[in-house]
């Protein structure tokens, strides 16, 4: 596989979409969920989000709206919603199922 | 910003020769220009390769100086340690604070 | 305009190339994956293109702005506490922590982890702990988060399990047997798969990926084509991605098909087709690398077979890029240089829909 520096960093930082910092994780729940190719993805997220697809990378716009949205966001703050909440809110956004979301409901 | 910093300007710390041109500027106060060579000179490599993880993985190997890829019964933290303190001709604190406290 | 370029060869050696030479080597590894897959040449821009990245003086390179795409983790979010093999650092922590340091500390897109034996026959033995560790890792973290696992038909052939080797019986002209003894490990390997992936959907597992699949050859990848579909039947919600180990399917037995496609010889397009059929929600191809041969030649490979998978595929396509494949260099501490820019051919040229 390659050293965590060497190979998944390196891979992230030239290309990725840069997960709960911005809107990577929402970009892949499209394409896990509904096989969507990575333009559609990204349009459908941005429409969702109310942004423009170039905004999906943008940190400074991400970071305020995750944190509004209540969909998890990287730093540790304390009080916002992360973990199986975040994915709540998110399964809802998206209008998509989340397993994890739905056997977490199951128990309560 | 760390790891984005490290990304695209940093050696590499130990998975290249990062750390020991950092030990030069921190126990010598040298510039990275010398510092760079000082230790190309302790390592027989050129400059060039002290930022290539390919060359300097086999040859941290070899000295047993430490690596990022953990290999069972490599030297790793203090024992990595000691050897640098003698490759570079430095003093490092912990290494003579563990050297004290064990009597070695 | 340079003389010369600064790359690597397949095993992580730096050299310097000189400018005609890189031209050549990209074209020659264009015209061997056209070759072997019968499939198109890259063409004379995305050659150019191809040059430009691998010749940009800076160490590393990305894509530029708009043109990120999703990284998803097959096993990368374990390398803090994994072992050497994999390039694993043996952090003294828990997979927990280690996943959530991937999520939080490195902006990662998707996480995943597995058993630390790799592998679906020594993660059912503890799926009862797979399925706690999946369960209470699943609710801290807010990217998806996979369960990783090889499917390794080779731990079902004897000394490791039941069934007679075919490596043992082949040499010997006994190929029926060889044969038979692979369909039969293979069912065993399908009922493994599927009791796992059942066991970790009733805990709410977000996706599923058979990593390196088709490493023991045909058999491997039907029996993994076979699990997926019937987990896709019973468990829709459990996403799936299915992960090349090779560019081409071995063809240990030669005969299995899959909705009538001979399976052994497969390229990736052909395998990207078999596994959306079955209903994999996402495809890895993997582009094995050259260790004798330059970067540029690997690289030029990789992005012609990714270009045409992509074209072709159905569903969204994320190549493999650990060592050793789709044109990253062959070594442990995977050089950065290289790294990145494959990253930026596979996205910019090849069109991935991730990585």
């Amino acid at each position: 596989m390659g050293d965590a520096f060497g190979m998944p960093i390196a891979h992230i930082m030239a290309a990725g979409m840069g997960g709960i910092r911005t809107a990577g994780d929402l970009v892949a729940w499209m394409q896990m969920t509904r096989r969507m190719k990575i333009a559609e993805a990204k349009r459908y997220v941005a429409d969702k989000l109310g942004i423009e697809v170039i905004d999906l990378i943008n940190e400074d716009v991400m970071y305020s709206l995750r944190g509004d949205l209540g969909i998890g966001v990287v730093t540790g703050d304390p009080g916002r919603a992360s973990g199986i909440i975040a994915k709540c809110k998110i399964a809802e956004l998206l209008e998509i199922e989340i397993n994890s979301v739905n056997y977490f409901k199951s128990l309560l | 910003m760390a790891v984005a910093h490290g990304i695209a300007s940093g050696i590499g710390g130990i998975r290249a020769a990062g750390d020991l041109v950092a030990r030069m500027q921190v126990s010598r106060g040298m510039r990275i220009k010398e510092a760079k060579e000082y230790v190309a000179g302790c390592l027989r490599i050129s400059v060039e390769d002290i930022a290539d993880p390919v060359v300097m993985s086999e040859l941290r190997e070899d000295l047993d100086i430490g690596r990022v890829n953990a290999v069972p019964g490599a030297a790793k933290g203090i024992d990595a340690k000691f050897r640098i303190a003698e490759l570079l001709d430095i003093k490092i604190n912990c290494v003579n604070k563990f050297r004290e406290r064990t009597g070695l | 305009m340079q003389d010369a370029i600064f790359t690597r060869m397949g095993d992580g050696e730096r050299i310097s190339m000189p400018v005609q030479e890189m031209k050549e080597e990209l074209l020659e590894g264009t015209q061997d994956a056209a070759k072997k897959g019968r499939i198109p040449e890259l063409t004379e821009e995305d050659l150019q293109q191809l040059f430009e990245i691998l010749a940009e003086p800076g160490r590393i390179v990305s894509v530029p702005s708009g043109k990120e795409v999703v990284v998803t983790d097959d096993g990368c979010a374990k390398i803090f506490y994994s072992g050497p093999a994999d390039g694993g650092a043996a952090l003294p922590i828990s997979r927990q922590n280690s996943v959530l340091a991937y999520e939080r500390g490195f902006a990662a897109d998707t996480v995943s982890f597995g058993h630390e034996d790799y592998s679906f026959k020594p993660a059912k033995a503890l799926i009862d702990y797979e399925m706690q560790t999946y369960y209470t890792t699943s609710l801290a973290t807010t990217v998806p988060c996979f369960y990783g696992s090889q499917p390794n038909l080779g731990l079902y052939f004897r000394p490791d399990g039941p069934h007679p080797n075919p490596a043992d019986l082949l040499p010997h002209g006994r190929i029926d047997e060889a044969k038979a003894a692979q369909e039969e490990a293979a069912e065993q390997l399908r009922e493994d798969m599927v009791y796992v992936g059942q066991k970790l959907a009733e805990v709410g597992c977000e996706g599923i990926n058979f990593d390196t699949t088709g490493s023991a050859g045909d058999a491997d990848f039907h029996a993994t084509l076979m699990a997926v579909a019937e987990l896709k039947e019973k468990v829709p919600l459990m996403s799936v991605e299915v992960g090349m180990s090779g560019e081409f399917v071995l063809g240990m037995h030669g005969g299995i098909t899959f909705e009538g496609k001979r399976l052994a010889g497969m390229y990736p397009h052909e395998q990207a087709d078999a596994a959306a059929a079955a209903g994999a929600d996402i495809f890895g191809p993997a582009v094995n690398v050259n260790t004798s041969r330059s970067v540029a030649w690997n690289l030029a490979r990789a992005v012609t077979f990714v270009k045409h998978v992509v074209e072709s595929s159905k569903i969204p396509v994320h190549p493999n890029v650990g060592m050793g494949v789709c044109g990253v260099p062959m070594c442990v501490e995977t050089p950065i240089d290289c790294v990145t820019r494959v990253s930026k051919a596979l996205v910019l040229i090849g069109k991935a829909d991730g990585l």
